[in-house]
């Protein structure tokens, strides 16, 4: 019949996400508005708890794209969200330039340096991947007090940026104004996220982390897919740097370290690994369990956020966006559903064959 | 009392069915053969004996329940799993390998008088004793599993295709060894395989099975002068 | 030259503590292939044990051994009850698994202990046997404690069947259980064994950077660059890389000038970095080569 072949192309695109079906559409209008009103009810110190959420959902975007989608492991992401933050700070206070103008350079700038820092990374694989990035991490803080570059970085005490007004003059704070900037950035970026990964390029990602070597043997250009990606995931972390720093006002050395990178390989992993969806619930996480883990125990707050890392991995192994789906296919399964699953032999056996999957 | 007793065995990846009902039993001494073509569940029905999937059903060996138990319990009941593809400790040397079979036992004049007998069967492996298991050639691999099945001193041998990716004559070679074994040990065995005639050669009794099922059974003399099995599964 | 000589022991010294960590990290990669971010907090967690324990007048040895006893059950427990549940479910799952256990250790030790900073003694006598004069009685000690409990370990695992079972497990868990090796134990052993291993360094280490909560951060770092410097693979090279970590920082802070303790720690890991780059696999490792 002449319906089955549009049908199945529109089936393959609905699963892999490249098409948005009609009530994920919906989801993502009702969200947006939700986003759009929020700061209308909430103080200022909340819209910018909000901001951050955002701007961390952009980064954790960005390493998600490298990690998620393309199986390259980054511990070091903390570096390029310095250099976005200290880009913007450089621009805006010894340059004098608008805060605007400083989010593409410094994704431009991060892009190169990601680029670059990709070439050689392409050789090492997993663990030493890891390493690699962890060095980067490490070296981060430290480079930033070198005392030769300190004239731009501000060596230790860093800089301090004026935060910007709101354009045309219009009647809100300055804190409701950065969070509807940074949603309006947010949503470009991610739209582009999201036609970038849909395509023939999401494709070849997900292929060479799932079989580098049968990717290249089908003709994808391994080294150049890898390098690229490392600087379009630094690209967005770098945004998301630029941003932080007109955000919090204050770029200082010590606050881009490895714990930094860690937070972010967290909001990736809880989140939703290779999920733009599981980005927002990412930043989300960064911001807030650590502020309700002090709310649980002054004492050792850590250790509370350390309890909540671990439940999460027991109970939502696939993240919060894959917890989400897992509900909704449940639930609409539900209407098709023939019959309870058999009772069977299934501890350890399935356990075994956990293993064997990893 | 068969030796091993399998009812209504089904077994599934994850959601899909693979066994749907099987039953079967094996007598204490025999050789038994499960043939049938790729993807029929052959490989599947020896795993699911060993817990290796997950399976609903009753399987008792030895008269005990081994439904449910872990693969580790279940082997140390005295069966032993020549699995596909050898499952070689790659980077342990060829006599270690061997002698982690005999891992669950407490004789050791016992091991020691089964590690010579096992290099009696396969002199090969005796000279290539201290070398890395992974460099050995497919064929030296498979006696090495079959040798390292062996030093368990099991009641029960369930061998996973055995010829696989082996020259014909080493294939011969290994089954005429198979038969020798289970007749001078009293090791009964289980061998799943595609090449029909040479399991048939040395089983006493055979199953056919097709997507999960069993088609037909017999004694290897009534099955190998089957009809539609000499067409399907011999050539002729 | 006796500068030389006596920042090299220096660096040997600390070599051994990272070889231990690095040892331990191998031992817990090779079980479950995921590096362990806590194995720092944790042997910081042990040396903190053994503070009590020797604050209670137990006398040294008894402390340490005790010390190395409870942080041995302790690996294992930790590994059957927190880790077992997220065996298998993927790389980054059990990494965010392992940074929740480093923050719980981590703020657990603050917790119950403070954050000021301790001093712990040195079990060594005051004065270095044969006349050494190039290095310093504790360091000395530090060498041979671990080059010790490293010569056990490695006795263990090559020359015991346990031992063999152990390294079984941890290649092909699937074929381990085919002959009855009882997997799921044999991963919490190797835990124990490797949270043993880094109390020894945590103790050994705290009376030359006093004991604090956040003691054992940069060690740890050092003693993963140590094991991928050797080969992540080969507990042999994973020790000699430890060593040679140990042995390039000292130098390298003690050389370069310009250099100083500001970007000692990014020097040497750029240095282990670009050795990576041209050997993938570490100095002894070897290429797992990949059939499709």
């Amino acid at each position: 019949m002449a319906e089955s072949k549009p049908d199945t192309r529109r089936l393959a695109a609905l699963a892999s996400g490249a098409r948005l079906s009609r009530s994920q559409v919906l989801g993502l209008v009702l969200a947006l508005a939700g986003a759009v009103v929020l700061p209308s009810f909430i103080s200022d110190y909340r819209a910018f708890q909000y901001t951050m959420v955002l701007i961390y959902a952009i980064a954790v975007l960005g390493l998600n794209i490298l990690t998620g989608y393309n199986g390259q492991f980054s511990l070091g992401h903390a570096a390029f969200y310095a250099i976005g933050a200290y880009t913007a700070a450089i621009m805006m206070e010894q340059w004098g330039i608008a805060y605007y103008w400083t989010l593409p350079v410094a994704g431009i700038v991060c892009l190169v340096v990601g680029f670059l820092f990709g070439l050689p990374a392409l050789r090492l694989e997993g663990l030493y991947l890891a390493l690699a990035t962890f060095a980067l991490s490490v070296a981060t803080p430290q480079l930033l007090k070198y005392d030769p570059i300190s004239p731009w970085t501000g060596g230790v005490q860093g800089v301090t940026i004026t935060k910007p007004d709101p354009p045309f003059g219009l009647q809100i704070s300055q804190d409701r104004w950065l969070y509807y900037f940074a949603l309006a950035v947010l949503i470009v970026m991610f739209v582009c996220a999201w036609n970038l990964l849909r395509g023939r390029t999401g494709r070849a990602l997900k292929a060479i982390r799932d079989n580098p070597i049968a990717a290249s043997a089908m003709g994808v250009n391994t080294a150049l897919y890898k390098s690229l990606t490392f600087g379009v995931s630094a690209l967005y972390t770098g945004v998301a740097g630029a941003l932080g720093a007109i955000a919090i006002q204050f770029v200082a050395p010590d606050t881009f370290n490895f714990y930094l990178s860690v937070t972010f390989l967290v909001g990736v992993v809880i989140g939703g690994l290779a999920s733009i969806p599981g980005a927002i619930f990412g930043g989300l996480v960064i911001v807030f369990i650590p502020n309700f883990a002090e709310q649980v125990s002054k004492a050792a707050p850590w250790a509370i956020y350390g309890v909540f890392l671990i439940l999460f991995m027991y109970f939502m192994p696939t993240g919060i966006w894959g917890f989400i789906r897992l509900l909704y296919a449940r639930f609409t399964r539900g209407r098709l559903a023939t019959g309870t699953p058999r009772a069977t032999h299934t501890e350890t056996a399935a356990t075994n064959a956990k293993r064997r999957n990893a | 009392m068969a030796l091993l007793e399998v009812s209504k065995l089904e077994a599934f990846y994850g959601q899909t069915q693979v066994l749907r009902g099987l039953s079967f039993t094996l007598e204490e001494g025999s050789v038994t053969t499960i043939l049938g073509a790729n993807g029929a569940g052959k490989t599947t029905t020896l795993r699911a004996i060993c817990a290796m999937v997950r399976t609903s059903g009753e399987l008792t060996f030895d008269g005990q329940r081994i439904a449910g138990k872990a693969t580790e319990s279940i082997v140390r009941r005295g069966i032993a799993h020549v699995p596909e593809g050898r499952g070689t400790f790659v980077r342990l040397s060829a006599e270690q390998n061997l002698r982690l079979g005999a891992y669950a036992r407490r004789d050791a004049a016992g091991v020691e008088e089964d590690l010579e007998r096992v290099y009696g069967y396969f002199p090969r492996l005796k000279e290539r004793r201290g070398q890395q298991a992974g460099t050995l050639s497919g064929g030296e691999q498979q006696m090495l599993a079959v040798g390292r099945a062996l030093m368990m001193r099991p009641r029960l041998m369930l061998l996973d295709e055995p010829s696989f990716g082996l020259a014909p004559l080493l294939t011969e070679e290994l089954f005429r060894i198979l038969g020798a074994i289970s007749r001078e040990r009293q090791v009964s065995m289980l061998v799943v395989e595609q090449n029909a005639s040479l399991a048939l050669g040395i089983a006493d009794q055979a199953y056919l099975l097709e997507t999960g099922r069993i088609v037909m059974s017999g004694s290897a003399e009534e099955i190998g002068k089957d009809e539609s099995v000499r067409k399907a599964y011999l050539g002729y | 030259m006796d500068q030389f000589l006596q920042q090299t022991f220096s660096g040997l010294a600390f070599g051994g503590i990272y070889a231990c960590v690095a040892l331990a990290v191998v031992m817990i990669y090779q079980a479950t292939d995921h590096l362990n971010f806590a194995q720092g907090e944790m042997a910081m967690f042990s040396t903190f044990i053994a503070y009590s324990l020797l604050h209670h007048g137990l006398p040294y040895w008894w402390a340490f051994l005790l010390a190395l006893a409870i942080s041995f059950v302790g690996g294992v427990l930790v590994e059957r009850i927190v880790v077992r549940p997220v065996e298998g479910t993927g790389v980054l799952n059990e990494v965010i698994v392992f940074i929740g256990l480093l923050a719980i250790f981590n703020s657990m030790a603050g917790w119950i202990w403070d954050y000021t900073i301790k001093p712990f003694p040195s079990p060594f006598p005051k004065h270095v046997p044969f006349g050494i004069t190039f290095v310093g009685p504790h360091e000395f000690g530090v060498i041979g404690v671990t080059l010790v409990v490293l010569a056990a370990v490695f006795l263990f695992l090559r020359l015991t069947p346990v031992g063999l079972a152990m390294r079984a497990a941890a290649q092909n868990p699937d074929s381990a259980r085919l002959v009855g090796i009882r997997v799921g134990w044999m991963l919490a052993l190797g835990w124990g064994l490797a949270a043993a291993i880094g109390a020894v360094a945590g103790i050994m280490v705290a009376p030359i950077v006093f004991l604090e909560p956040n003691m054992m951060q940069g060690i740890l770092l050092y003693g993963f660059a140590g094991a991928l410097l050797g080969g992540i693979s080969n507990p042999v090279g994973a020790v000699v890389g430890g060593f040679v970590v140990g042995v390039l920082e000292n130098l390298v802070g003690t050389y370069v000038p310009f250099i100083g303790s500001q970007l000692k720690l990014s020097v040497a890991l750029v240095l282990i970095v670009t050795v990576l780059v041209f050997r993938p696999s570490g100095l002894f490792g070897y290429v797992v080569v990949k059939r499709v």
